[in-house]
């Protein structure tokens, strides 16, 4: 038992991946399928999520930057590869047949372009980012209201562009996915599984990444920042590479959301949107490995089930169980696990606890 | 002058916090072999003096370890210059097991790519600095529930595996009981043998066991230097410890010269 304990993480992700990648498809609704591709790319953003606040300390609340970014950039793809070579997207036609197609669109028309847009692209705007953020030392709520900030911003100028980015009602209609037909059931569940995958892999990244030295030295990041620069760490650093890791993560989650959702507004990436994300993260346990991913899959699942059939009351339910859980379990819903296990520990004798073990002292000086 | 490698020398050290001077004109010297000790009253400005030679406060003037100057450079660069420092409060990474605590102490000379491979086995130095800081049974106890001065001695257990060539304590042995402060004062002797440590304190009786050359500051100036005994004789000091801390210092120091 206790040498297996290392290895139960990547048992429960094998588990989970098993449950996704083999049982979900042959179990579940052509809807639901769909509904559990949306779930996953939220959950991939939430496993970033999940490294940079619960790891790192860092309250990320413009995710929807970076899961706009991925959107956009596959959005902006399919769209064109929907309008077909050559010719412009039928909304920019709509608002002026005559200008062409903007420049920064041009490029999106590769494949191999779009694909390494939506890694680097975040990469590059989280370096950037986090480097004058980091190193500047802002932290805590003003690093939560910047990033919200940016989220509202990219929506707004999002939403005022519209010949560019389609504004408000954003980009769908898109009937290609690289070559595959999107309205066809086994094309769908073809990008369903990619998502799933993407979620194990992310996942896989998180796990590592915990048992990591890495993963140590952002965790004493988090609790005593001041310490570890004077262990001659720049804390600035350690704290940029959990940021970039977490905006490639939340871009790779748009850019799966778009195929599997069909469209993509400035609401998905905006204030709000973001803050669900921070939800499902806080409900499911910030700092654990399952805990984002599950707790983005649940309210992702209250979202379609209660929201449809309860509109009204789906938004008070979320409240609810956010203020129940930040009041009762800040460490979110997975920390119950730990709280089982120390009831039933509790019987036994407990441990001597090293405190109250005899004083060593150093040894003997040789002399 | 040339100066050993591992030797600290400070010159004209002059600290400013918006007008108000906490520092002004101090020189001192520390080498490898010897447990230099800076005493002095409450706001002599002793710990003012580690915090602009380790970068948190800024300071002017020169402070050099061998030929390198450390003044105007951020915290974490002067940590690689082989300067190490630690709190008056222990802080330790409560959550972290004390062999995690000091394997990101020891990890400052590893490449970054290697800090995303998981920990397998345990460094050489990380054995020995458990060895000499008598921890080694507590390595995988949560350094939150270490002994106040169990967590001292990790923190200078993470000196050692950071592998730093000045150590500057800041008062290592507040709260301490009087066998860990022996305990504490015999490490320090060890330690010294071959780095430099320098030590802020309040206690007497532990300067006046351990120390081989104190520094005495007043109101940011230094008052006195020299040996244990030659430092008690100094009027100047005893003066000092008369007129604000109390005679209670200048009582047990005379009564040693006696």
């Amino acid at each position: 038992m206790t040498k297996l304990r290392p290895w139960l993480p990547l048992i429960g992700i094998g588990v989970f991946a098993f449950l996704l990648l083999a049982v979900a498809p042959l179990m579940l609704s052509m809807h639901w399928i769909s509904n559990l591709g949306k779930y996953c790319a939220w959950a991939i953003a939430a496993v970033g999520i999940g490294l940079a606040w619960g790891r790192g300390g860092m309250l990320v609340m413009g995710q929807g930057v970076f899961f706009g970014l991925g959107a956009y950039a596959m959005a902006m793809h399919l769209t064109l590869e929907t309008a077909g070579p050559d010719s412009l997207p039928t909304f920019m036609i709509l608002y002026d047949p005559l200008a062409g197609l903007p420049a920064f669109w041009e490029p999106f028309r590769s494949d191999a372009f779009t694909l390494l847009a939506i890694v680097l692209l975040p990469v590059i705007v989280a370096s950037v980012l986090g480097f004058a953020l980091f190193k500047r030392r802002v932290k805590g709520a003003y690093l939560a209201i910047l990033t919200q900030a940016l989220a509202v911003a990219l929506a707004v100028l999002i939403s005022s562009t519209i010949r560019e980015t389609g504004g408000d009602t954003g980009l769908s209609n898109f009937k290609y996915f690289f070559g595959f037909v999107l309205n066809d059931d086994g094309n769908k569940i073809m990008v369903y599984m990619i998502a799933a995958a993407l979620l194990i892999v992310c996942l896989l990244v998180a796990w590592q990444l915990s048992r990591s030295r890495f993963g140590e030295l952002l965790v004493a990041t988090r609790d005593a920042e001041e310490r570890v620069r004077f262990l001659g760490y720049d804390p600035a650093n350690v704290k940029l590479v959990a940021f970039v890791i977490a905006a490639v993560m939340a871009s790779i989650a748009g850019a799966m959301f778009v195929p599997i959702v069909g469209i993509i507004t400035p609401q998905e990436i905006g204030a709000s949107a973001s803050i669900l994300m921070i939800a499902g993260v806080a409900l499911g346990g910030r700092a654990s490995l399952f805990g984002p991913a599950l707790g983005a899959m649940a309210i992702g699942w209250g979202q379609s089930s209660l929201a449809s059939s309860w509109p009204s009351g789906w938004i008070y339910i979320l409240g609810l169980t956010f203020i129940g859980v930040t009041l009762f379990l800040p460490m979110g819903l997975s920390s119950l696990l730990g709280k089982a296990k120390d009831l039933i520990w509790r019987s036994r004798p407990a441990p001597v606890p090293a405190t109250a073990a005899a004083v060593q002292t150093p040894k003997e000086v040789k002399k | 002058m040339t100066v050993a490698e591992g030797s600290l020398v400070v010159t004209d050290l002059h600290v400013e916090f918006d007008g108000f001077v906490a520092v002004d004109g101090v020189s001192f010297d520390a080498h490898p072999g010897e447990v230099r000790f800076l005493i002095g009253p409450n706001g002599a400005g002793k710990t003012t003096c580690i915090d602009a030679i380790t970068g948190l406060s800024r300071g002017t003037g020169s402070a050099k370890v061998g030929d390198q100057e450390l003044l105007r450079k951020p915290s974490h660069k002067i940590v690689r210059l082989g300067v190490g420092r630690t709190f008056q409060t222990a802080s330790v990474f409560e959550k972290l097991t004390v062999l995690q605590n000091l394997d990101i102490a020891a990890g400052l000379h590893r490449s970054s790519l290697s800090l995303f491979r998981a920990r397998r086995g345990v460094d050489p130095a990380i054995d020995q600095a458990l060895d000499e800081t008598g921890l080694g049974k507590e390595r995988a106890t949560p350094a939150g529930i270490l002994s106040h001065g169990q967590k001292q001695w990790l923190e200078i257990a993470m000196l050692l595996v950071q592998d730093a060539k000045v150590l500057l304590l800041d008062e290592p042995v507040a709260g301490m009981s009087q066998d860990e402060r022996t305990a504490t004062g015999e490490l320090l002797g060890w330690i010294a043998m071959n780095r430099t440590v320098v030590v802020v304190e309040h206690d007497m009786d532990f300067m006046r066991r351990f120390a081989t050359r104190v520094t005495v500051l007043h109101q940011g100036h230094v008052l006195s230097e020299g040996t244990v005994s030659e430092v008690q004789a100094d009027p100047r000091v005893q003066a000092v410890y008369l007129g604000t801390a109390g005679a209670a210092p200048v009582t047990t120091m005379s009564r040693e010269n006696n």
